[in-house]
């Protein structure tokens, strides 16, 4: 026998060694990939996990006397003086008749503690300013409880701690559970996380504004990338000369890509904040300051998506007369397009997590109104994940979580869009 | 000197891509109606020469061309001259079918749109329509023009583009080893479809399949090592070649 014998004893210890080989890499690939898995897994979990409470809060129904006496003694109903009125004294009124026999000082402000002071207050008064012939009634209306008590209920502060390591006194809890046995306290779903900007009172933060924010700085930063970015990405591969500037230009291009978002931050806060005098926080400079940081993103995608469409029908465009813009804008352009789309979604989805070049130029205000235009403070929904993760009180933690699920949700969105439309588009050809 | 009835006369005709010298000065007069067959084995230049006559080596980085190249007496490396209106005058065939990802009517109708060749949508079905039955491709096809050209066979994708390029309305068709990558039935299809387009338009095919050449060709031209070694009638250089390398190349000896 040879020793070539595909069956001699080294041929099937060769053959034993090579099976071994292709095992021990089988077996390291699954177990990054359940690495990777679990890894999501896990960060799922533990966002929804904390998150999911945010969504539903604690509301308390009750009926508040509107008292002439009280919001408007003189019975001028003068406008202004309807805003400054006393509502506040009304809410501790109709607290403070649902357990009669608290008579005591502290103990009645522990009464008052249970309700959002300044959410019930601020309803009432827009109430009343909308439409002042409520005054003298009685209106039943729904206002958030103190986020101590929407903590309590979701189970957040516990029953067993001791009273002096709790936020909620043991006197509260009782009045708490009183109220919720008469129906009193609800729980609800948490419109306002949707509606309301950011909020100094847990119970009353929302992230509209973030949201909208985002959608701005998004739109500014699509506008300006997009058609920089391919326009670009078609000149240097199709027109541009190749020579050594060219390349120059290429490879810094993709250094651009490159860069950390901060420095992206920082030539804005130079040039669009201190040269140019732009107002800090506002959309239209955030989106300016994105569209830098993604249209190398979006050449990158233009250029590969050009390069991948097989130069055969550029060429047989060319042989039936087509000008070299012809068969570049009608045949190349649309074969690349659902690259370049792809590319510039996946590209926005990563302007929409982008954190830290907002920082720096002042979109991280404190911002509590929802911004109309791209010209007025706002914040982005990023940004006011990093606030409120800074925050102490306990239902701020299952905000910032809520906040993230959004931010998540909308990311997934884009990028299952970005797949979507390239399986469909493809799908067509 | 130049022979009046030529489509093509080429003087010196020398191709360079950077430094290497791909062509080394061919002299070829190439009739008008009729097949021209160009072979020769792998790299002899004969693809590189056939790019000359629509200047589509103009596209390649680094490929210089110099000679001269009358069309009807009419230098086509003019500067004056736009590639783009040659081309129009001079259709191509690939070696790999090409039709674009559209439908097989966009296909057709692509040349004529960007040459504005037709001015009503009547005008331009008809000109869709002529230009696949010339191509052999209609009844086929007829009830599908709205599918995409990528769902043919490669005989069909390869008709199409013969008439996409027929529906421009040049004089010259070139074609670059055109049935490589087709089986014989497809293959005989497209020799018999040049057989009728002969009749009217003047075609120069590259190949590599000597059978081919003697069969659909009638005049031919041999290359070897980017010259030009022999050309002569069909006939002539497949029975009695007057050179030592093309009796070589035609019996299989070298290639």
């Amino acid at each position: 026998m040879s020793e070539n014998n595909f069956v001699s004893p080294q041929a099937v210890k060769r053959l034993k060694k090579r099976r071994g080989v292709e095992f021990r890499f089988r077996l390291w690939g699954q177990a990054a990939v359940g690495f990777a898995l679990a890894a999501l897994v896990w960060l799922l979990v533990s966002i929804v996990g904390t998150g999911h409470s945010a969504f539903s809060q604690h509301f308390m129904t009750l009926d508040f006397e509107l008292s002439e006496t009280t919001l408007d003694p003189t019975g001028a109903r003068d406008a202004e003086k309807l805003r400054g009125a006393n509502y506040r004294r009304i809410v501790q009124q109709t607290l403070y008749a649902q357990f009669p026999e608290v008579t005591e000082r502290k103990a009645k402000q522990e009464v008052f503690a249970l309700v959002s002071a300044s959410g019930a207050t601020n309803q009432l008064r827009q109430m009343v300013y909308q439409d002042p012939s409520l005054i003298g009634q009685t209106v039943r209306v729904t206002v958030p409880t103190s986020d101590q008590v929407d903590q309590l209920f979701k189970g957040y502060i516990k029953r067993e701690t001791a009273e002096d390591r709790r936020k909620v006194s043991d006197r509260q809890i009782a009045w708490a559970d009183t109220l919720k046995e008469r129906g009193v306290i609800r729980k609800k779903f948490n419109k306002i996380l949707f509606t309301n900007p950011d909020s100094r009172d847990p119970e009353l933060a929302g992230i509209a504004s973030a949201i909208l924010g985002s959608v701005m700085i998004l739109v500014v930063a699509f506008v300006l990338a997009f058609p920089i970015g391919v326009g670009s990405a078609i000149y240097l591969d199709e027109f541009a000369p190749k020579n050594k500037f060219t390349d120059f230009i290429e490879l810094n291009i993709n250094n651009l890509a490159a860069v950390p978002s901060i420095v992206f931050g920082l030539l804005g806060l130079a040039v669009f904040l201190n040269f140019m005098g732009m107002p800090r926080s506002i959309p239209l400079v955030g989106g300016m300051v994105l569209a830098l940081r993604v249209f190398p993103t979006i050449t990158i995608a233009t250029r590969s998506a050009l390069q991948s469409v097989s130069p055969s029908i550029v060429d047989g465009a060319l042989s039936l007369g087509a000008s070299h813009t012809q068969a570049v804008f009608k045949q190349k352009l649309p074969l690349a397009g659902p690259g370049i789309l792809t590319g510039s979604i996946i590209g926005m989805a990563q302007a929409l997590g982008e954190t830290a070049p907002l920082l720096m130029i002042g979109m991280v205000a404190f911002v509590t109104e929802v911004p109309t235009s791209i010209a007025e403070p706002a914040t982005a929904l990023p940004v006011q994940i990093f606030l409120w993760s800074d925050s102490a009180e306990r239902a701020w933690a299952e905000r910032t979580s809520a906040a993230i699920i959004v931010l998540l949700v909308v990311l997934i969105t884009m990028n299952g869009f970005a797949i979507w439309l390239r399986n469909r588009l493809e799908k067509r050809r | 000197m130049t022979d009046t009835n030529a489509k093509f006369s080429c003087r010196n005709v020398k191709v360079h891509y950077g430094d290497f010298e791909a062509l080394h000065g061919i002299d070829i007069d190439i009739p008008d109606r009729g097949v021209t067959a160009f072979i020769g084995p792998s790299g002899c230049g004969k693809s590189t020469f056939l790019r000359t006559f629509n200047r589509m080596n103009d596209t390649i980085d680094g490929c210089r061309v110099s000679g001269k190249i009358l069309m009807d007496g009419n230098d086509i490396y003019n500067k004056n001259l736009d590639p783009v209106l040659l081309r129009a005058r001079v259709g191509m065939v690939f070696q790999k079918p090409n039709p674009f990802p559209k439908s097989i009517y966009d296909n057709i109708a692509f040349g004529p749109r960007i040459h504005g060749l037709t001015s009503s949508k009547a005008e331009l079905d008809a000109l869709v329509e002529k230009s696949l039955r010339r191509a052999g491709l209609w009844d086929e096809v007829k009830d599908r023009l709205k599918l995409s050209g990528t769902g043919l066979s490669g005989g069909q994708q390869q008709r199409l583009v013969i008439a996409r390029a027929i529906a421009v309305s040049p004089e010259v068709i070139l074609m670059d080893e055109p049935a490589s990558a087709l089986d014989p039935i497809a293959t005989a299809k497209l020799e018999a479809l040049i057989e009728e387009l002969k009749e009217r338009y003047c075609i120069i095919i590259v190949t590599h399949s000597m059978a081919q050449a003697a069969r659909v060709s009638d005049k031919t031209a041999f290359f070897y090592m980017g010259d030009l070694v022999e050309y002569d009638a069909t006939e002539k250089i497949f029975t009695n070649p007057s050179n030592n390398r093309t009796q070589d190349y035609i019996t299989g000896r070298t290639g």
